[in-house]
């Protein structure tokens, strides 16, 4: 999925059903994980149930979560205080709760802009955003991020306003980061739910702004 | 300036090329990968936590660090913390992985 090309769409891409891995010559390490995974049933240790149960819980966790919260906070000051000042504690109100964890959430504003990164694994805010995508966990994204921001957006096709300062917020195992975007302009007469669905999981990493062209030719038409 | 790295996983600041905003669907041993270790760190089982895995992914080295992706690496650190943890032993793993192979 090209997300670049639809942003409209992050939040539908993670329904697809993965490819299965039958019919096609298996890597080493993908027998691994069947010898790993079989001994560990045939000891006790997990069952079958369990690791079925974990892939749709995996399934079922997509960037709307983190939409969500980002919509509440555009719709509501006190929210918004709240969750920038502590956002695991905030996040509980909308039954979010991704303790222990400590999620930071940084603001966009009309000065600055934040982008996350995890330059030493991957660290994410899963339950927020789902799985994170490839070029997250790549050496690409995690190598220059941190060093020249400006060029790397501008790979997303983000071009940020001259004077707009940037910040990268490199995230640990025990604190995750959530970029809170700007809400886009000409967009009051939207309710919470209408501006939950123009909220993209790349607006909410950083990469990319929550885009008034989505407002125009997805919410206005009914 | 110059800072030494502390390991195979330490690429902030590195030359890299383009970033590629291409994203692909996992595969479902990619998940169940994922899933396994939930598991196994888990309230209830607490068999290792998440600072153990990330340790033991950077202690594959630079060599297998390199030349494989993601979930691979993940994979990878999981035989070696089950192994360390004694909750699985490397023969049966080495039997079963030929046993698999043999019988596909």
């Amino acid at each position: 999925m090209n997300h670049s090309d639809h942003p409209p769409h992050d939040h539908s891409s993670h329904d697809h059903q993965p490819p299965p891995d039958e019919g096609r010559q298996l890597s080493d390490v993908q027998y691994l994980e069947i010898a790993l995974r079989e001994l560990l049933i045939e000891k006790g240790v997990i069952n079958a149930d369990e690791i079925r149960a974990g892939v749709e819980a995996l399934d079922a966790v997509t960037p709307a979560q983190g939409a969500r919260v980002v919509a509440r906070a555009w719709c509501d000051d006190q929210f918004r205080q709240r969750l920038l000042a502590d956002g695991s504690k905030a996040c509980i109100e909308l039954g979010i709760d991704i303790r222990p964890t400590r999620l930071v959430v940084v603001e966009n504003t009309d000065n600055w802009h934040n982008v996350i990164v995890c330059t030493l694994c991957s660290c994410y805010p899963r339950l927020l955003l789902g799985l994170p995508p490839d070029w997250y966990k790549s050496r690409e994204y995690r190598s220059r991020v941190v060093r020249e921001p400006r060029k790397v957006l501008a790979e997303f096709g983000t071009q940020l306003p001259a004077g707009v300062s940037l910040r990268v917020h490199d995230s640990t195992a025990d604190m995750r980061y959530l970029v809170l975007p700007r809400r886009p302009a000409n967009s009051e007469h939207l309710d919470e739910e209408q501006l939950a669905a123009l909220v993209t999981r790349d607006s909410m990493i950083g990469v990319t702004l929550v885009q008034t062209s989505l407002v125009r030719t997805q919410a206005i038409p009914d | 300036m110059s800072i030494a790295k502390i390991g195979p996983h330490d690429l902030g600041g590195d030359d890299a090329g383009k970033v590629s905003p291409l994203s692909r669907d996992l595969q479902w041993w990619e998940k169940r990968i994922d899933a396994l270790y939930r598991l196994l760190a888990d309230d209830r089982r607490m068999i290792l936590q998440v600072d153990e895995l990330r340790a033991a992914i950077e202690a594959l080295g630079d060599d297998v660090y390199a030349r494989h992706d993601y979930y691979e690496r993940w994979t990878l650190a999981l035989r070696n913390l089950l192994i360390a943890k004694q909750v699985l032993d490397e023969a049966e793993i080495e039997t079963r992985i030929s046993q698999l192979k043999q019988n596909r």
